[in-house]
Formats: C-alpha cells, structure tokens, sequence
C-alpha cells in the first residue's frame, strides 16, 4: 500500500510541476459550504469572495485588525472631492505570466458594475473607472464618497487579456443556460493559483511563487499547497478533524469546541465577528397581523420596546446558548467597525420589574401577543436564540409565537415586510456604520423591516455618505447611533463570536470577517514521526 | 404480450408525470431561492430582475409546462447554485452513486445469503443466535448513527491511540499497527477517469475510501437478505423432496446448496432487484455522512440553498430508476410466469 501512495503522491507532485524530493507544505482545510463559483464577480457571499481573494487580489487587502493595508494598489488618495487616485504596484504578473497593469483594474471593476455582477451595489456610487498611465487609475464618483477604498477591499482584479479570451467579459447571468468558463477556471495575481477545481468535492491551490508579498507584511506564510474539501456534515467534519485527516476547520460546530480544546494535537481560536444578531420589530403599521391587539400596534410604543430590551437576558443567552461564543450588545454594530463606541454597546442589563413597569404604563398590563419569525439555519444556534427569547418575553406577559423556518422561507417574510417580529444578523463588510444605517435604519433601507422612519436619521445616513472630513462624518455618525438606539429601533442581543479549530502545527491568525487568508498560513516543521 | 408492455409502459408514464408534478409543487414551497443568489446588499430591484429572468413570476401551470417541455429534452436547466447545466452536474456525480451502491449491494448479497445459509442451517447454534441479535441491530439502527459509528471506531479511535494504551485488549497492538488500519473517514480518495465516468474502484485510496460507506449502506440490506434467505431455508428443509432427496443419500452438501439454496433464492433475487433502486435513490443518508460525492449528497446540498432545478431532476430521475427496475420486473414476471399473462387476459374478460 505504502508503494501505491508514494506512487500517487509522484504523480501529482510532476502532474503539479512541482520541484520533487522537497517536502511539501500541504494545508487541508474543509468547512460546510464550497465557494460558489470561481468567477470572482457573479457573487457577493463570504466563502465564494474567501475563495476568489486568494487566487485574485483587491486593490486594497485588510489586515489582522481589519485596517486596509496596500495589495495591488501602493497609495490612495482623494485628489479631489469625487475622484480618487489609486497608484498601482509595478512588477506584478498574472499567474500566466502576464504583467498587471491599470487596463485589468479598468477592466475588472467594470466588469463589477455590469448588470449580471453581484458586486454592483457596493460600486453603485462610482461614475466611473479611468486609466491615468499604465499604474495610476482614477476612481469617479456620482458624488464626494469618502468610503471608496473601504468598499472595494472584495472587489478581484482579473486578467483582462483572460478574460477576453475565454469569452468571459460579462459576469455569468441565469439567462445563460451554459456554463461559462469562469465558473471553474480563473486568472488573478494572487498567492495561491488553481491546480484542480471540482466544485463541492475538493479544490487543489499551489503556492504562487511569483506572488510579490511573501517576504512582506502582507504575507509570511510557508503553505505550498492548500486542498479543499467541504464536508457538509457537522459530525464527519469534525472526525476528519480529529483523526488528522485534515488541519482546519473554518466553521466547527459549537458543541465541540470543548472537546477539540481537549485534543493535545489541535487548537482552537476565538474572535468576535463584525455580525451582530437581533430583533427588529414592526412599528411602522397601525395594526400588527399576528396580535391580540387590534387597533393599534403595541411596538409603534417606546415603552413597549424598552420593556422587551429589559426582558431579554444576554448573559444568559450567552452562557446558556451561545456556550461563552457571543459578545452581548448594545448595538446592532460591532468592534473594529467605524463608529462604533463601547459606551453605546453596553448591553442593557435584564430586569423584569421595571419591564412590566414599562408595559403597564404602556397600557398593556396583561401583556400582548406576537409571533416571532426566526430562521433555524442561517446564524450559530439562531433558533434556540429565538426559544430563549420567547421565555424571556414570556416573563413580561408578551405571549410570543415562535415561528422558525428556513432561511429560504425567513429572509423572504423580511423582504416582502410580511413579519411583525423577526431575528436577523448583519454584518459589515464595509467596516463603516454608514452600510448599517443604509439597510437598516434609512426608511427606504431594503432590509428595514421596522417601518421606522425619521427624517433626521435619514438625512444623517445620507450626509455621513458624502462627508469627506472624518471628524466631521465621525460626528455624523455618532449623532446617528445616538438617536438609533435612544428611538430603540431594534433589539440588539449579541455580536456573533466565531470559532475556527486547527491542528497545533498550523499557524493562521483568525480574521473577524471569518475569511481565511492563506497568506499568512504557517506550518510548523512536523517532528520526527513516530507513527505509520 | 405486447398489450401488456404498452399497458405497462402506459403506466410508467402515468407515474412519472404525477412524480414530475410533485416535485414541482414540492419546489415552490421550498422558499425562495433569490436571496441565497444575490448578497445581502442586492436591492428589491434586483432581486425582481432575477425573479423575472429566472421565470419565477410566471403563473404556475405556465412554470409546469416549461418545466415538462424542457425536462422531455434531459434540459433541466443551469443549478442556481452551481451555475452549471443539471444534467453535467448528475452525469458528474451518478458514477460515485452507482459505484458505492453496486459494493454495498455485494456486501449485502454475499454477506446476507452467506450468513441467512449458516443461520438457517444451524439454527441453534450458540453462534447463528449471536448473528441473528447483531442483525436485529442492523435492521433496527437509523443509518446515519451506524456510519457515524464506523466512523468513530475505525478513522478517529484509531488516530487518537496513546502508546502503552492498547485499542484491542489483549492483542496488543503498538500505535503504527493501529494506525496502518485507520480509514479515511470521507469523501472517495483517488479516482481514475475512465471517459466521463470517474472510477475509485481502481485505486487502493478508492477502495479504503469504499470501505466504511459501503458497509453502512449495505447494512440494512443485507439483514433483511440474511433474515429472509434464513426463514426460506427453513422453509424449504421441511419440504417433502428435500427429505426424498436425503432418502436417496445425497451428501448434505447436494442437498443444501444444490436443492434448498436454490429454491430459497427466487424470492431473495425479488427483494433484493428492488432494495438496489432503493439504494440507487436513498443512499442520501449515507452519502451525506460521509461527504461522497454523489447524486444524493448534491440532492440535499440543493435542498438547502433552495436549487428548485437539481431537487426536481433528481425527485424525476428517482423515480425513473424505481419505475424502470419495476417495468423491467413486470415484464421478466410475465415472460417467466404464464400465469401472470392469462390472469391479466382472465380480468380483462370478466
């Protein structure tokens, strides 16, 4: 048997054209769900941005902390109010060998905004994209947008020459019965290039030598090949962890991570993540659909609202549910994130008294009836979050129906406004509080559920949009949450904290935004063998 | 015999229309396959745009004729999820499916008629009691617990063996030879590709691979076989000719495998021709515990992201598999057994 595997592993070492007698460094990694696609444009969904990021680059990368740091551009600069100045790294090539130049970025963010590209929405303020020379590009905008840089760090730069080649300048639309070539072929600049692609089975990437980071901030990892196979089942992920058949595991089921602590070969690693969880209530209509109340609508009062934020016990749900994996929140924006202020975030602590206070002096002493929509498969433990509150609210007289489904059926109800009272996470890939106030809190915002609506709040989001002095947009921002979370808008529970579990040989700092940079990936020399 | 084959035929047909109209109810309750498409920043506009270009709009009846018209060509459209064409996608993923279900399928037969023989023959030794107790386990088990069992016991134990700790007792194995018996405990290991058909079964990888999901399909099956293979035996061994056929002397030999098996295996030939379109269609179970890469595990991948085309084509093709193996029954029924013909031609008189 040990003659078949050497024999294979010689086949694939020359088929992969790599120098034989080296040891490799090998990092097999597996989580629930492949990328979607390896066109880098046609979706905007974390695992498919996670997988194309490493074989293309952004202009810009962000770091361990989230701050932006330089990729394919040096410098950025707003030279004036709506354009901004992106300079170009020279010596950069392709993984075919071709050189990068401001035709490719040109090129790709127009391919970006197309109508088929799933990016468009955070480009939808650029007018439009020019080349200045072969490393400088100009960025126009619609109007003064002092966040630019924060919303193109997902953005790939692909090979126009490539692309137009394979017939790929468009972004793949569902009116395109075939596949395109892009679905499982691609050309970036990134550390890492395809060897194999079959999607949902395994992935195979090899170490981009040519890549300019190694030697720099941007890189310092060791990894010469990366294997990629999802396991969609939680107990088997887990087992193909545990027997070492794999080195890390992007989404390790709650329940194990103790167990995983245990193992004297593996780690696990810790972070809160830029997504917060919580409630968000209709106070918009004059009737709720699913209450008691008729007539009027028991969430359009404050008191209301501020009875069911006392009811609700984050610790508990943090220690009870969450298993210690959450941070209980004040808002509904987390650290690391722009405007965000630790005062703000306190969470509010539960009382009940002072609840059925509240709601008494609301004029509801015998408390009221809802349904609550929750989806079961789309956030950690999110339907038992939703068990806990109804509990919770129970205690205050409010008789909460629990209605939990897939996210499928869930996001839906919030789209088409068809809930009274629902749970919904929200991240912030933008790490600004202008992305949170434009979908939540705006009244025309496409995931405000609430039927909030403030003429103040709206003109905040829309000013702290083109506000290109910092202090003065901080100062936008912070009047925004202000009145946010005095109005009690939504009910924030907790910012997710997540987990990523890897062997003790692995060497892979955890990122808030739950993408794993392979770059930085450093694998331990492995001790002399005892086993096999 | 040719009214029969077109009756039947007619039937079949019948079937698959009523399955295809299932599955396409089915898939419009499943929710909303949009929001899984686009990302959370996509606007109501877009989201319409996509309902539209996908047909998602259009009246029912209009979505169920498309859905037939197309689905008549083998088109059943570009995945949602994958974005390429469904039936690339099963062609793909059916070689993993057959070949998992054909080694399950021996393992059931030969260990189902082998053991259903020796219990049925020594039907009160200490060790046909100890088969038929573990067997009840087989029957008893829900699927996913036995692989995640095989899983536990022969990929991770043997991984996490501490030396000086021995995993057998007494056999005292050292950590290397436990180790060197470890199987992988997912996906399908090496494979070779043979033209558009992907092969494990050539490699050793493959077969390690084959090793635990094929016992956990197989399970089932083979207690069922073993139980019946073991009740026809005994069956059979108090027949008159299996006496005659003593009285005449034949050595047991003759007598059990020559007379008794091969009267037992007209009904076991049944059961098990119909059991393998069950694992055909149902080895979902097993697949998804052990990530192989087949039709089953793509069928429940699709459930979740709401991928209304590959859900309704494998609904079809299930069916399709189970109403060809029936129409094939039928059919070798009615040429073995006149009896089913001018019973058929009886009712039709009457």
């Amino acid at each position: 048997m040990n003659r078949w595997i050497l024999t294979t592993a010689l086949a694939f070492a020359l088929a992969a054209g790599a120098p034989a007698a080296e040891a490799k460094n090998t990092l097999r990694w597996s989580s629930q769900g492949d990328a979607l696609t390896a066109d880098p444009h046609a979706q905007n969904e974390g695992p498919t941005n996670s997988f194309n990021l490493t074989v293309h680059e952004p202009l810009l990368y962000r770091n361990r902390d989230m701050k932006l740091e330089p990729a394919l551009a040096l410098t950025w600069k707003a030279i004036n109010p709506t354009t901004w100045e992106f300079k170009l790294r020279q010596g950069v090539t392709f993984h075919d060998g071709s050189k990068f130049t401001a035709e490719d970025v040109v090129f790709s963010f127009k391919r970006a905004q197309m109508p088929s590209s799933d990016h468009r929405n955070s480009l939808d303020t650029i007018a439009d994209v020019k080349k200045v020379d072969d490393y400088t590009v100009h960025f126009v905008t619609k109007a003064p947008n002092p966040i630019l840089p924060n919303q193109i760090t997902q953005i790939a730069v692909m090979s126009k020459a490539w692309a137009e080649k394979n017939k790929v300048e468009k972004p793949q639309d569902y009116k395109n019965k075939e596949e395109t070539y892009a679905v499982r072929n691609a050309m970036g600049t990134g550390p890492f290039k395809i060897v194999r692609r079959d999607p949902g089975i395994e992935t195979v990437l090899a170490r981009n030598a040519a890549w300019w980071g190694w030697k720099t901030a941007q890189g310092g990892g060791n990894v010469d090949e990366i294997v990629y196979k999802p396991i969609k089942n939680n107990a088997t992920r887990m087992a193909a962890l545990l027997s070492g058949e794999i080195d890390f595991v992007l989404d390790p089921p709650v329940q194990d991570l103790d167990r995983i602590k245990r193992d004297p070969k593996l780690k696990v690693l810790e972070i809160a993540q830029d997504r917060s969880i919580f409630l968000g209530m209709d106070q918009g209509r004059a009737e709720l659909r699913y209450s008691d109340i008729k007539g009027k609508n028991p969430f359009a009062d404050k008191r209301v609202r501020q009875a069911m934020n006392l009811a609700i016990d984050r610790d508990t749900i943090k220690r009870v549910v969450m298993r210690g994996l959450s941070a209980p929140a004040g808002l509904v924006t987390a650290p690391a994130i722009n405007g965000y202020t630790k005062e703000l975030d306190t969470p509010t602590k539960a009382n009940v008294d002072a609840a059925k206070k509240l709601l008494a002096d609301a004029g509801y002493p015998q408390g009221f009836s809802t349904k609550l929509d929750c989806p079961n498969d789309r956030y950690n433990n999110d339907e038992q979050i939703c068990q806990a509150v109804v509990g919770m609210l129970g205690k205050i007289g409010v008789k909460v129906q629990l209605d939990s489904q897939s996210k499928t059926l869930h996001f839906p109800k919030i789209q088409k406004r068809d809930t009274d009272f629902y749970l919904l996470g929200w991240g912030v890939p933008t790490f600004d509080s202008h992305y949170v106030f434009n979908f939540l809190y705006q009244s025309k915002g496409s995931w405000n559920a609430t039927g909030y609506k403030s003429d103040n709040l709206d003109k905040l989001t829309a000013d702290m949009a083109g506000e290109i002095d910092a202090a003065k947009r901080n100062a936008l921002i912070a009047a925004a949450w202000k009145q946010a979370k005095d109005d009690v808008v939504y009910l924030p529970l907790h910012h997710q904290v997540i987990a990523w579990a890897m062997a003790k040989k692995v060497d892979m700092p955890i990122l808030m935004n739950d993408q794993p940079q392979f770059r930085y990936a450093k694998i331990a020399a492995a001790p002399a063998k005892k086993n096999n | 015999m040719l009214a029969f084959v077109v009756n039947r035929l007619l039937q079949a047909v019948g079937v698959m229309l009523v399955v295809a109209l299932v599955a396409f109810v089915i898939s419009n309750y499943i929710g909303d396959p949009i929001n899984n498409m686009v990302g959370q920043d996509a606007t109501h506009e877009d989201r319409a745009r996509m309902r539209t270009e996908l047909g998602l709009d259009d009246p029912a009846p209009v979505q169920f004729g498309r859905f037939i018209a197309e689905g008549l060509r083998g088109n059943f459209g570009i995945s949602y999820q994958l974005k390429r064409p469904v039936s690339t996608l099963i062609a793909e993923r059916l070689p993993a499916t057959l070949e998992l279900v054909l080694v399950a399928a021996v393992i059931a037969l030969a260990g189902g008629v082998v053991g259903g023989v020796y219990t049925g023959l020594r039907r009160n030794a200490m060790s046909s009691r100890a088969i038929m107790t573990v067997s009840l386990v087989g029957v008893s088990l829900p699927t996913f617990v036995i692989g995640i069992l095989l899983i536990y016991g022969f990929a991770v134990l043997p991984k996490s063996c501490v030396e000086g700790m021995h995993l057998f007792g007494r056999m005292l194995l050292t950590c290397a030879e436990v180790g060197a018996i470890a199987l992988p405990s997912f996906g399908r290991g090496d494979t070779v590709e043979l033209g558009s058909w992907t092969s494990g079964l050539l490699t050793a990888d493959g077969w390690r691979h084959l090793v635990l999901p094929g016992i956990t399909l197989s399970l089932f099956n083979l207690t069922l076989i073993l139980r019946l293979v073991r009740s026809e035996m005994l069956e059979v061994l108090r027949t008159d000719y299996i006496k005659f056929a003593r009285a005449r002397g034949l050595s047991n030999r003759a007598v059990n495998f020559g007379h008794a098996l091969k009267n037992t295996l007209v009904p076991v030939i049944t059961v098990a021709g119909i059991q393998i379109g069950s694992l055909i269609a149902f080895s979902t179970i097993t697949e998804t515990v052990f990530q192989w890469p087949g039709m089953g595990l793509l069928f429940i991948q699709s459930v979740q992201f709401a991928d209304v085309p590959i859900m309704t084509a494998y609904l079809v093709m299930a069916a399709l598999i189970f109403v060809i193996i029936n129409f094939t029954v039928d059919v070798l029924y009615a040429a073995i057994d006149p009896r089913l013909r001018s019973d058929r031609a009886g009712t039709a008189r009457a």
